[in-house]
């Protein structure tokens, strides 16, 4: 338990320590002080945004008053952090009964407004929520401290047993098409979860092994993707000549982009990628006669079964039909069953490189820039080669990724590439701990499957999916799965709990 | 020559908006080392606060301009500071101590929250908004004409920019404000308190954002929610482009930016601009990384 203090108007102050000498108790005024303070910033941040709604009217903007829901959301402030600070001093007990008491009567009995349930219901829960933890563990607050050692032991648990979920996931991943829950719906959300994936392990290249933050990385999912749709569209090429060349174009632009700018560090190189991500965005818009402008670019080839066989119902001249070919009924789903594998194939062959580059001299030396970049260059390392290297492999793999985007889309304009896409990739590498190859899969199921999974909540999905980056980060700052055992140790191996995690 | 004094004070104007936003994404860099991705969400804040204000008083029947405008000016700067104070408490200072890229990454979630709250609370369709200052100055014979509202946007911008300046460089907030861009630990060894520092430090960025909201409201006379992002992007290349930590450094690039915007608008064609700022951005990052009036940074082992 632990003790009030006195510096209860500043909870951010408060250690978790034990203080000796101040005995349990609750300093009732100093917690109301702070919640009405609380609860004073809640006015005012809704009073002019919350409370007044512009409308459109015949005559103009208009503008509307809805206080009901500025009281709401200052009556939630007030009790949360009131709930909150009681629960710090050691009441737990009577927050949790009190909660549960506000939620469930918000649940049962009738309410004159919504707004009221609202705030009973969501306030309530929340704050059971909190008080049944502190309850159970018998501790007021984990410090931060304490609470990342505990992550780290679940996360070096998760890493220790990827060795067996992996090849378990990859063999789910594969027998999933063949099983009877797979309809269209579930192969195109395994379709857009593998594709982030793959850009999520593409990306970790960069920010995860070379530790440099990209935040233009959608720019070579974008040449990968017109590259393919402008070679497809002008010299009718095929999707497999123009996968590896796809690839090839967007690591020359990686390499084009990077030599000038891998000289900057930190903060200065993550804006310039985010200028040159805006700068292809811009070009691909502007330069309407050649890439279509905002319209974009329809009628993409699908692909072909590896050129031997199509999968519409009748072929084109010179080409057999998939389902006669195998003696299959014909079903539009043999097309997507066969993206499904060929994105899984993808994102395996970015995963397996990674692995395995982790080995090699090419990656020990990104490993070691990323923790040190003096030291490396002391070492005789030429950092602009191997951050070269870094840049145009991700690019090229990004470039893979997109041409896979335009032909199963057959369609794309620039506004699938904006900004906001490079900030979910990037949110993804980050949340799921940043080089862990499983915790881009684990982030990538929370950030783009969750969301997905709500999909009627449209309007807010954006709105939590800010809020949990915020969150997420908040709980644990290095990522989910951070935890990493060096690549190599010193004769052969300490355990790596002695060594401790690497930065 | 017309065209050119033209192109010059819509420059002028432009790069004094950039520049109050610039002072924000500066001021935060230098004393915390991290880009404040929110910002340019903080200036759409700023910017349909002074829209609502504005509809509020004409809805009560204050119709009197001047003091329609004060009020404006008034009620954003308040409201948009609680936002910017918000932020901070809530996404960054939990992770002043963590790895570099925390923040960062919270910072952009805050931005990506801040920008669907204000779509759905007021809406996705762009606001639209009646001149409230209407009228044009005319120099040289009628051959360039500046409207009144530009003219404020220079006046107040620069009537800020002194004040601001006499803030920083004369009173103990501005002392105790530069002492923690020094060295927080042993700012916080003498009695400042950092933490409120770095609040208030918010609080100012927020403030001149909120400015520079209203006078894009003003100028432009229609603000949509995502006008935020755009304006951040170019503002934090007029900071880096002065030289980030330095505040005459972030409203000098700002002044260039606009300049820049301006004349390539004016002769090059409006499509491209974008283009252009950012190559800027590339190009001053490349050969002079510390800006135009910034102090080099020094590499320790």
């Amino acid at each position: 338990m632990t003790t009030p203090s006195h510096a209860q108007s500043h909870p951010h102050y408060h250690i978790n320590g034990k203080r000796p000498g101040v005995g349990p108790g609750v300093n009732w005024a100093a917690t109301i002080k702070d919640a009405g303070l609380a609860a004073f910033v809640a006015l005012l941040l809704t009073v002019p945004l919350v409370g007044l709604r512009t409308v459109d009217r015949p005559t103009g903007l208009g503008i509307e008053a809805r206080p009901e829901e500025v009281i709401a959301s200052i009556v939630l402030v007030f009790f949360g952090r009131l709930g909150l600070g009681l629960i710090r001093q050691g009441m737990a007990l009577p927050v949790l009964i009190l909660a549960l008491v506000c939620a469930g009567v918000g649940l049962v009995l009738p309410m004159p407004t919504q707004v009221l349930r609202l705030v009973l219901v969501l306030g309530g829960g929340v704050i059971a929520l909190r008080a049944a933890m502190t309850v159970a563990t018998g501790r007021s607050k984990l410090s931060q401290a304490d609470r990342d050692k505990r992550m780290d032991r679940i996360a070096a648990k998760v890493q220790h047993a990827s060795r067996y979920i992996g090849p378990v996931a990859v063999v789910f991943a594969a027998i999933l098409p063949m099983t009877p829950l797979a309809d269209r719906m579930l192969l195109d959300i395994g379709i857009l979860l593998l594709t982030y994936i793959m850009l999520g392990w593409g990306l970790n290249i960069v920010v995860g092994l070379a530790g440099l933050l990209d935040l233009g990385y959608v720019a070579f999912y974008a040449v990968g993707a017109y590259s393919y749709a402008l070679l497809a569209h002008y010299f009718g090429l095929s999707f497999w000549v123009c996968l590896p060349l796809a690839g090839l174009l967007a690591a020359c632009s990686g390499v084009l982009l990077g030599f000038p700018v891998l000289r900057l560090r930190g903060d200065y190189f993550a804006i310039v990628t985010l200028g040159f991500g805006e700068i292809i965005r811009i070009i691909l818009v502007n330069w309407y006669q050649f890439t279509g402008g905002p319209n974009g670019i329809s009628g993409i080839p699908r692909p072909s079964f590896f050129g031997i066989a199509d999968f519409s119902r009748t072929p084109a001249e010179g080409m057999a039909a998939f389902h006669e070919l195998f003696g299959l009924e014909f079903s539009p789903l043999h097309r997507i069953v066969f993206l499904y594998y060929l994105i899984l194939a993808l994102a395996l062959v970015v995963n397996l490189f990674t692995l395995r580059v982790r080995k090699l001299p090419l990656g020990r030396a990104w490993e070691a820039l990323r923790e040190d970049d003096i030291a490396c260059a002391s070492l005789g390392i030429n950092r602009t080669n191997m951050k070269l290297a870094a840049f145009a492999i991700a690019a090229m793999f990004g470039g893979f990724a997109g041409s896979f985007f335009a032909t199963r889309q057959g369609f794309i304009s620039p506004e699938s590439f904006t900004f906001i896409e490079s900030a979910i990739i990037l949110a993804i590498v980050v949340l799921g701990g940043m080089g862990s190859q499983i915790g881009v899969v684990v982030a990538t199921l929370l950030v783009i499957g969750l969301p997905e999974a709500f999909r009627e909540l449209a309007d807010y999905r954006m709105l939590a999916f800010g809020a949990g980056m915020v969150v997420i980060m908040l709980w644990r700052p290095r990522g989910l799965l951070a935890h990493r055992d060096p690549t190599i140790l010193l004769h052969g191996g300490k355990t790596p709990a002695a060594t401790g995690a690497a930065k | 020559m017309d065209y050119f004094i033209q192109q010059l004070i819509n420059g002028l104007s432009l790069g004094a908006i950039y520049g109050l936003i610039a002072i924000g994404y500066t001021m935060v860099y230098g004393i915390i080392g991290m880009i404040n991705f929110a910002h340019g969400e903080i200036y759409m804040i700023g910017s349909f606060v002074a829209l609502i204000t504005f509809l509020a008083i004409g809805a009560l029947g204050i119709t009197w301009v001047p003091l329609a405008l004060l009020i404006m000016l008034l009620a954003s700067m308040l409201f948009t500071s609680v936002y910017g104070w918000t932020v901070e408490r809530i996404a960054y200072r939990p992770l002043r101590s963590s790895p570099r890229l925390a923040p960062l990454i919270s910072a952009i979630g805050m931005s990506i929250f801040l920008q669907n709250y204000i779509q759905i609370l007021q809406g996705a369709r762009s606001k639209p908004l009646q001149p409230i200052l209407p009228g044009n100055l005319t120099l040289m014979d009628g051959a360039v004409s500046v409207s009144y509202v530009r003219l404020a946007t220079i006046i107040i911008t620069l009537v800020l920019m002194i004040g601001f300046t006499t803030l920083i460089n004369r009173t103990s907030l501005g002392r105790a404000q530069r002492a923690c861009e020094q060295d927080k630990k042993m700012a916080g060894l003498l009695g400042v308190n950092v933490d409120r520092v770095i609040s208030l430090t918010f609080v100012m960025g927020a403030a001149l954002a909120a400015v520079a909201g209203m006078m894009v409201l003003l100028i432009y006379g229609v603000i949509d929610f995502y006008i935020g992002f755009l304006a951040g992007v170019k503002s934090f290349t007029a900071a880096v482009l002065g030289g980030v930590g330095s505040l005459p450094g972030a409203m000098l690039g700002g002044v260039v930016i606009g300049l820049i915007e301006a004349f390539w608008s004016g002769y090059v064609g409006s499509e491209w601009k974008d283009v252009a700022t950012f190559s800027i951005l590339v190009l001053v990052l490349i050969f002079r990384p510390t800006g135009l009036l910034g102090r080099p940074e020094i590499e320790k082992v």
